[in-house]
């Protein structure tokens, strides 16, 4: 039985997002030209609530979007099980555009190599940078991240589990558990 | 939601309700890459796809086509005598040539029922069909249903009237099969002459009286009357049928405000329909185009999106 | 040489032998039967545990000669026919050109006996050309060796003309044989109309084409009191139609093919092109009637409506590809799989729509029966011989045939034609 170690709780998660979102606003020199796009599925949640954050900090939204990353993939014709064509929702222009991606984990890069793709075909944003709720390492690409909820060090074959409420109906929270990636 | 595991697409038969879905589903998330400046996704990068036309046709090649390039496909059109034995070369070589040029897909149309299924049964590349005879049509079917979907918010419970030429309609045989697997009420009407042997065991009304027919229905499908099938005399006149069977805005004082006009082009105007209900406000005939090229795009992505198991 | 089959099984249309018996073949002639005959000197062939029935007669073959050579000709034909078990074929007339004078029937009629395998009786066209326009010269091709004519793929349309010919027939004595189908009605049609045509989306004959040119012919041949025979009946109303006129003592006789018996509709589920023939396969309840009447003696006789055609031809799309099926090989294996296993002819019943049924309709005195002073045309079988069809053991030149991997009992071993040994 591998044993599962929950990293981050209910209120680690609630902290790392509103930091991230003081950082965004910080390095970002307040909401214009500000935009956040959510990776498909987590990410989109975890944009939400970035965004959330913004209002109750500056009192105003910023424009959010939806991004699918599937027909980006680079291991499509890898992968034997279909993967579901989600909608991508960017009703904005982002062009010019300071976009921050936002996704739960980030492992080998690959997805958000991906997702740079995807957005460079809806246009020439001023700047991309990258929030990620979990930093776990084992880098595939040369790809960083420009906020970090948390940096948890694990093994390759671990699984990093963001559990989030709008998603999985049960309390957030970040578990690691061993062994588990085949 | 349900895994794809078909290899090919030769009759909307074949597929489970859930399939069915899924091909909606997925269709839905393509018409928004169609909606972009930049109308292209790299799915099917280095793949191949052929176009292999028996039977003339612009509309459902061009669609294909576009479908096939947004998702950064290479197409090539072959346009091939249906009656190529002249040349003395049968189907089959004519596709094996095909196939031996390392291609994924061969899109397929043919004027007589079973040719893509004989491809199928005898080739590697993916087969889709593009209409044989008067079997099935099925990227049409998924197309005309998906615009059904995408206004009425469900197909369960719909009420559908198919009004013309069943019997020589691979649309709507394919329709048909499509439509009462999904849960709608299909009524087809049009001349008895026009109506194949055995029509009420497919699962559908017949009518005759197609103002009935306005009036109950939430979507009504026209089909095209092929003027050059009148050497069969299958009818007295095309006038005779532009009269009883022809819908103009006075016939469709009867029907729901909300009545969805449906044609799968292209249109007879004059004949199947005037042409202000062909531009009228019920009309959705250039939606099913627009939505042609998403559920075209949605196929190919399921049928080569992934590896060979 | 003479011939002497020893321990034979006697299968003839009127009786099956309870005890094994011998056949003394000489000159081509049944000599004598007897249980141990001594030896003769007679080269001897032993049928221990085999049966022997009469040689079978097809009375409709499409040898594909002169014209069409590429999908059989008389000698491959003649080789199909006589690993089937026939020992006489009857050839029809839709050859290019089509067997419509005295001159092309010579030229098949020497070929034939060039090949001498089996006997091969033509069949004339019933109208120059088979164009259903002018009779030919019946009395010239009667002398020319047609005991029947045909103009077989067509109906003959015109009401007056097939009267005529009829009426003609009375003279001359041949049969006329009738390819009943009305060609509006039938418009190119490639599988049976009803609701597996709809869903397949195929084109469908409506029985009906054949059931008003029976309707029509049985009250032609009534009016004159002439004889004629259908070929390839399809369908229970066909047979409905054909029982009542026999009742009525009205002259038809009717054939029906294997695979009418074997296969229905079903079939074309798959697009097998060799699946198409005309008139085309029908429903089970079609094929229920064509059994009962095949015990009831409404129908007369088993005829393979032999059709061969090249791989390229059918390789064509269903509205393209060419009518018909090879026949000749699979006719016996299918004949005891379908109806002897099944309990619905008995040995003798198959002898009779084999042989001795075709030799009535011919009106062929020496044939038909295995008895002393008749021709030594005899098939030995294995009755309980299972095999498998081949694609690559056909002696025809070609394989159009959707049989192939089916599983058969009943194999003819040896076919002996006028005392000689052709297979």
């Amino acid at each position: 039985m591998p044993e599962d170690t929950k990293i981050m709780d209910k209120d680690d998660v609630k902290r790392a997002v509103m930091r991230i979102a003081h950082e965004i606003l910080e390095k970002s020199k307040g909401v214009e030209d500000l935009c956040i796009i959510g990776i498909r599925t987590r990410g989109v949640v975890l944009a939400d609530r970035i965004n959330e954050c913004i209002k109750e900090i500056e009192g105003k939204n910023v424009p959010c979007g939806v991004l699918d990353i599937t027909l980006y993939r680079d291991d499509l014709t890898l992968v034997a099980n279909q993967p579901i064509v989600h909608e991508t929702k960017i009703a904005f222009d982002i062009s010019g555009k300071r976009v921050v991606l936002v996704d739960d984990v980030l492992f080998t890069g690959r997805t958000i190599r991906a997702a740079l793709d995807a957005l460079i075909d809806f246009g020439r944003p001023s700047c991309i940078q990258l929030a990620v709720l979990v930093d776990r390492g084992h880098r595939e690409l040369p790809i960083r991240a420009d906020y970090v909820g948390k940096n948890i060090p694990t093994n390759r074959d671990d699984n990093v589990k963001v559990i989030l409420k709008e998603n999985d109906k049960k309390e957030d929270q970040v578990v690691v558990e061993k062994g588990k990636i085949k | 939601m349900s895994q794809w595991t078909k290899h090919d697409l030769l009759d909307l038969e074949d597929l489970s309700k859930d399939e069915l879905e899924l091909i909606l589903t997925t269709a839905k998330s393509f018409r928004e890459v169609s909606s972009r400046d930049v109308k292209k996704v790299p799915a099917l990068r280095g793949k191949t796809v052929v176009m292999l036309f028996f039977e003339p046709s612009t509309r459902t090649r061009i669609s294909f086509e576009l479908a096939a390039k947004r998702l950064s496909a290479d197409t090539l059109n072959v346009a091939a005598s249906s009656s190529s034995l002249s040349k003395g070369e049968t189907i089959l070589d004519t596709a094996k040539n095909i196939e031996a040029m390392n291609v994924d897909a061969i899109i397929v149309r043919h004027s007589c029922a079973g040719i893509p299924k004989v491809l199928a049964d005898n080739l590697g590349p993916s087969i889709i069909n593009a209409g044989d005879g008067c079997r099935a049509h099925p990227t049409q079917a998924l197309l005309d249903i998906f615009t059904m979907k995408d206004k009425k918010g469900r197909i369960e419970g719909l009420n559908v009237g198919i009004v013309g030429d069943i019997l020589h309609s691979r649309v709507a045989r394919c329709n048909i099969t499509a439509l009462n697997k999904l849960g709608a009420n299909v009524t087809v009407c049009g001349p008895s002459t026009l109506m194949p042997v055995g029509v009420e065991k497919l699962g559908v009304q017949v009518s005759y009286d197609v103002d009935d027919v306005i009036s109950k229905s939430d979507c009504l499908m026209l089909l095209r009357i092929q003027k050059e099938r009148q050497e069969d005399k299958f009818l007295p006149s095309i006038r005779e049928y532009a009269k009883k069977f022809g819908i103009n805005k006075e016939r469709l004082k009867k029907a729901k405000k909300d009545l969805l006009i449906m044609h799968p082009g292209p249109t007879n105007r004059g004949v199947e329909l005037t042409a202000d209900v062909a531009d009228g406000e019920q009309s959705v005939i250039l939606e099913q185009v627009t939505n042609g090229i998403a559920v075209r795009m949605a196929v190919l992505f399921l049928l080569l999106g992934t590896k060979e198991e | 040489m003479a011939l002497l089959i020893k321990n034979a099984i006697i299968v003839n249309a009127d009786k099956v032998e309870k005890n094994p018996q011998d056949i003394l073949i000489e000159k081509g002639i049944i000599e004598k039967i007897a249980p141990a005959i001594k030896d003769t000197g007679a080269k001897v062939i032993d049928a221990a545990g085999k049966m022997v029935l009469p040689g079978f007669i097809d009375l409709h073959v499409h040898l594909r000669e002169p014209g069409s050579e590429d999908k059989e000709t008389i000698e491959s034909g003649s080789k199909a026919a006589a690993k089937g078990g026939f020992t006489t074929i009857c050839c029809m007339p839709n050859t290019k050109p089509v067997l419509d004078n005295a001159m092309v029937v010579e030229a098949v009629r020497k070929e034939s006996e060039r090949v001498g395998l089996v006997n091969v009786l033509v069949i004339g066209a019933i109208t120059r050309g088979q164009k259903g326009e002018e009779l030919v010269d019946m009395f010239e091709l009667k002398e020319a060796g047609c005991i029947a004519l045909s103009d077989d793929g067509y109906s003959v349309n015109n009401a007056q003309l097939l009267r005529l010919a009829l009426e003609y027939s009375k003279m001359t004595g041949q049969v006329i044989i009738e390819h009943c189908q009305d060609p509006q009605l039938f418009a190119k049609g490639v599988m049976n109309e009803g609701l597996t045509s709809t869903k397949l989306g195929l084109k469908g004959d409506p029985g009906i084409s054949e059931t008003v040119i029976i309707a029509r012919d049985i009250e032609i041949a009534n009016y004159l009191n002439a004889r004629i025979h259908f070929a390839h009946v399809s369908l229970k109303r066909s047979l409905e139609l054909i029982r009542q006129a026999k009742k009525e003592r009205i002259k038809v006789t009717c054939e029906v093919t294997p695979h009418h018996f074997s296969l229905t509709e079903d079939e074309m589920k798959s697009f097998n092109t060799n699946a198409k023939v005309n008139p085309p396969l029908r429903s089970k309840e079609d094929i229920d009637a064509i059994k009962k009447a095949l015990k009831d003696g409404t129908i007369d006789c088993i005829a393979t409506d032999h059709a061969p055609h090249t791989v390229e031809e059918k390789e064509q799309d269903l509205d393209h590809a060419p009518y018909g099926m090879i026949g000749l090989e699979t006719a016996f294996g299918l004949a005891v799989s379908e109806l002897v296993e099944t309990g619905i002819l008995s040995w003798a019943d198959l002898a009779e729509k084999m042989s001795s049924g075709p030799a009535n309709i011919l009106g062929l005195s020496k044939k038909g029966a295995i008895k002393e002073g008749f021709d030594a045309d005899l098939v030995i079988v294995d009755p309980k011989a299972q095999w498998i069809v081949k694609e690559e053991e056909f002696a025809s030149k070609s394989r159009n045939t959707p049989f192939v991997g089916k599983k058969l009992v009943g194999r003819v071993e040896k076919t002996i034609n006028a005392g000689k040994v052709v297979f």
